[in-house]
């Protein structure tokens, strides 16, 4: 077990590096001279060259990453931004709070869409029930998020005027007009709603081929010749194995989801990450992009161990090693 | 009156391509402590005759016909809470495959004590020494122990075992057992088998055994039941089904069996293949592989009867006694059995 994290730790630095580099090399692959946009649009040939100095673009790639990785390492900073020299460090904690709002309540909602969608489907397939629950899927999974979220809004925030449209309030901080817990869920639903419908359509479809083909294992048989009633035979047998990857699969999904909901922030103008993420990259923000990659790709490290970790816990067959 | 008395038992299965009829017209009967073997090729409907009589088929797909009194009570028009009050507790099944039939995420004590809890009211403490109790009687090592391992932590032949152990754990009076060795390795086969027998000494409990195994029916079975394409050819006591066997296909299948009391070169092989079930051949369903069919076959369905002489000894097939009895002389000169005398 000891063995096993410290195993995992150890890929953890190479993955870590590996993603890193590869932003580092795209970032300069990109025909764009971040530079020239700090310096302003009316800079002199003789600012740029010192913009890039300043930023410390005129060393060499290499050296510019391990400067990266021993602020990183030694300092604990990610640097400061291009355009505006805020602390990355900064930004990213108070962009990550908002993301991690909408991704966990997303979370919540899509489970609670896709378990009863996916196992009454499959408890009653070609049922009416079943081909409603399909063809909600099937629109879930078709509708791009974007165009969700506008519709959403359209319908649910501009005709109905039941929600707010866009922007985002802190769940415990309630300065500036908006704050707590009711304003925080209030202006969220929509966001939740649009991010959810994705996931529980590609959820619900999963636990609906998953529970089916559970029910024609060996074992459900041997529960109902043991004279178990139907519920614990659900319960017990059927959706306890059926629900073993989705454990996977939801651990993965929201180490990625942490990374930035970039569409549904977008649309509803939430300060997340995803917003960040596509800001940075519009004004060509090297340190802020990396800051990004790094706080996502330690989400997604730190939420596949836990996966891991409770999967050995509840699936008695994997044991780590 | 009989523990389970099968009569005129019907199963059709609906599918796409139209309905299957698995089981057609079976009857048969087992009294109480005894053994009955249900004989036949895959597919023949022997599973699923007593997956009927459980109501474990799906019911959208099923439907049947006919009766299975248990103890007087008709099962298949038994409700479905009455059902599961008799199942696992007054006929409890085992089944083919031990590495599938248990769930992998319970801990064996967990999935004996479910059984034990479904129809004793007991506590969960009661439950575990009883479930410790039976893992013993079938003999499985440091019971106690062994009840918080998983069913990954055993081998096919120890999970047969749980198996039984479940099945027998609140003293049935009936157990089916679905091809139960079949899955597993020679040495352990025969293990099984001879739990099998010790147990039902010990428990007084009746055994349908369904296999496909001749071997299997000559060293446990009182009597036979052989099944052909969802019927019932021909139904004997063990030994005269082995000493005198009437019907066509069963000569085949006692041929099939290696034997090492007699020097034939090759076995004998039934030709051909089983018919579809979604539209069986007209006449007696052996016709198209039988070497002794004529007009009569092709043209009636033979229903099962008494040998002439023989209360107990009943065939469907329309050959004369004379060439029968030639046959079987024949048969037992060569490579037929003396297998159960």
């Amino acid at each position: 077990m000891f063995r096993y994290l410290i195993r995992r730790l150890l890929w953890a630095g190479v993955l870590f590096i590996a993603v890193t580099v590869v932003t580092y090399v795209i970032f300069f692959i990109i025909p764009a001279d971040p530079a020239r946009l700090a310096a302003g649009q009316r800079a002199t040939p003789d600012e740029i060259v010192r913009a890039r100095h300043f930023l410390g673009l005129d060393k060499p790639v290499p050296v510019q990453y391990a400067l990266f990785l021993k602020r990183l390492v030694i300092d604990h900073s990610l640097g400061h931004s291009f355009t505006n020299r805020q602390d990355v460090n900064k930004v990213v904690l108070t962009a990550a709070p908002v993301t991690a709002s909408l991704v966990f309540g997303g979370v919540i909602l899509w489970m609670m869409l896709a378990l009863p969608i996916g196992v009454l489907s499959a408890l009653r397939p070609r049922s009416l029930l079943d081909r409603g629950g399909m063809m909600f899927v099937l629109i879930g999974i078709s509708a791009p998020v974007f165009w969700v979220g506008l519709i959403l809004q359209y319908a649910i925030g501009f005709r109905l005027g039941w929600t707010p449209n866009s922007g985002y309030c802190d769940l415990l901080n309630t300065q500036g007009g908006c704050g707590g817990p009711a304003d925080w869920a209030y202006h969220l639903i929509l966001p939740w709603m649009t991010f959810a419908l994705l996931f529980a359509a590609i959820y619900a479809r999963m636990i609906r081929a998953n529970t089916m083909d559970t029910m024609n294992e060996d074992y459900v048989r041997t529960a109902r010749a043991k004279g178990a009633p139907e519920s614990q035979v659900l319960r017990s047998h059927v959706l306890r194995n059926a629900l073993l990857p989705v454990v996977t699969m939801l651990g993965m999904d929201i180490g990625i989801a942490l990374g930035g909901a970039i569409f549904t922030e977008t649309v509803f103008n939430l300060p997340g990450l995803g917003k960040l993420a596509v800001q940075s990259i519009s004004t060509f923000d090297l340190p802020m992009i990396e800051g990004v990659v790094v706080f996502t790709t330690l989400c997604i490290i730190v939420f596949n161990l836990i996966v891991d970790l409770l999967y050995a816990w509840i699936d008695p067959r994997i044991r780590l090693a | 009156m009989a523990l389970l008395e099968v009569r005129d038992l019907t199963t059709h299965f609906r599918t796409d391509d139209g309905i299957v009829k698995a089981v057609d017209g079976v009857s048969f009967s087992i009294e109480k402590g005894k053994t009955l073997g249900i004989v036949g090729e895959s597919g023949c409907g022997k599973s699923v005759t007593c997956l009927t009589i459980m109501g474990l088929n799906p019911k959208k797909m099923t439907i049947s016909s006919g009766e299975a009194l248990f103890k007087g009570e008709d099962l298949l028009h038994a409700s479905s809470s009455r059902l599961r009050e008799i199942r696992g507790n007054d006929v409890a099944m085992i089944f083919q495959d031990p590495m599938t039939s248990l769930n992998p995420v319970h801990k064996i004590g967990d999935q004996l004590g479910e059984a034990i809890l479904l129809h004793r009211d007991v506590t969960k403490r009661q439950a575990r020494a009883r479930s410790a109790e039976l893992l013993k009687a079938v003999g499985i090592p440091h019971a106690e122990r062994r009840l918080d391992d998983y069913p990954h932590q055993f081998s096919g032949g120890m999970r047969q075992r749980v198996m039984i152990a479940m099945a027998l754990v609140n003293d049935p009076d009936l157990l089916i057992a679905d091809e139960p060795t079949t899955a597993l390795d020679v040495t352990t086969q025969a293990q099984i088998l001879n739990l099998l027998d010790r147990l039902q000494e010990e428990f007084g409990s009746a055994i349908i055994m369904i296999t496909h195994d001749l071997g299997v029916v000559a060293e446990i079975a009182d009597e036979v039941v052989v099944m052909y394409a969802a019927k019932v050819i021909e139904r004997a006591p063990v030994g005269d089904l082995f000493r005198k066997p009437r019907h066509p296909y069963t000569w085949g299948l006692l041929g099939s069996l290696p034997r090492l009391d007699t020097d034939t070169e090759r076995l004998v092989q039934i030709p051909g293949s089983p018919p579809s079930l979604l539209n069986p051949p007209a006449g007696c369903r052996f016709n198209p592989r039988c070497a002794y069919a004529f007009d009569r076959c092709r043209a009636e369905q033979p229903v099962l009867e008494p040998v002439p002489g023989e209360a107990e000894h009943l065939q469907a097939c329309f050959l004369d006694e004379e060439t029968k009895e030639r046959e079987n002389r024949r048969l037992q000169a060569g490579s037929l059995a003396e297998e159960a005398s």
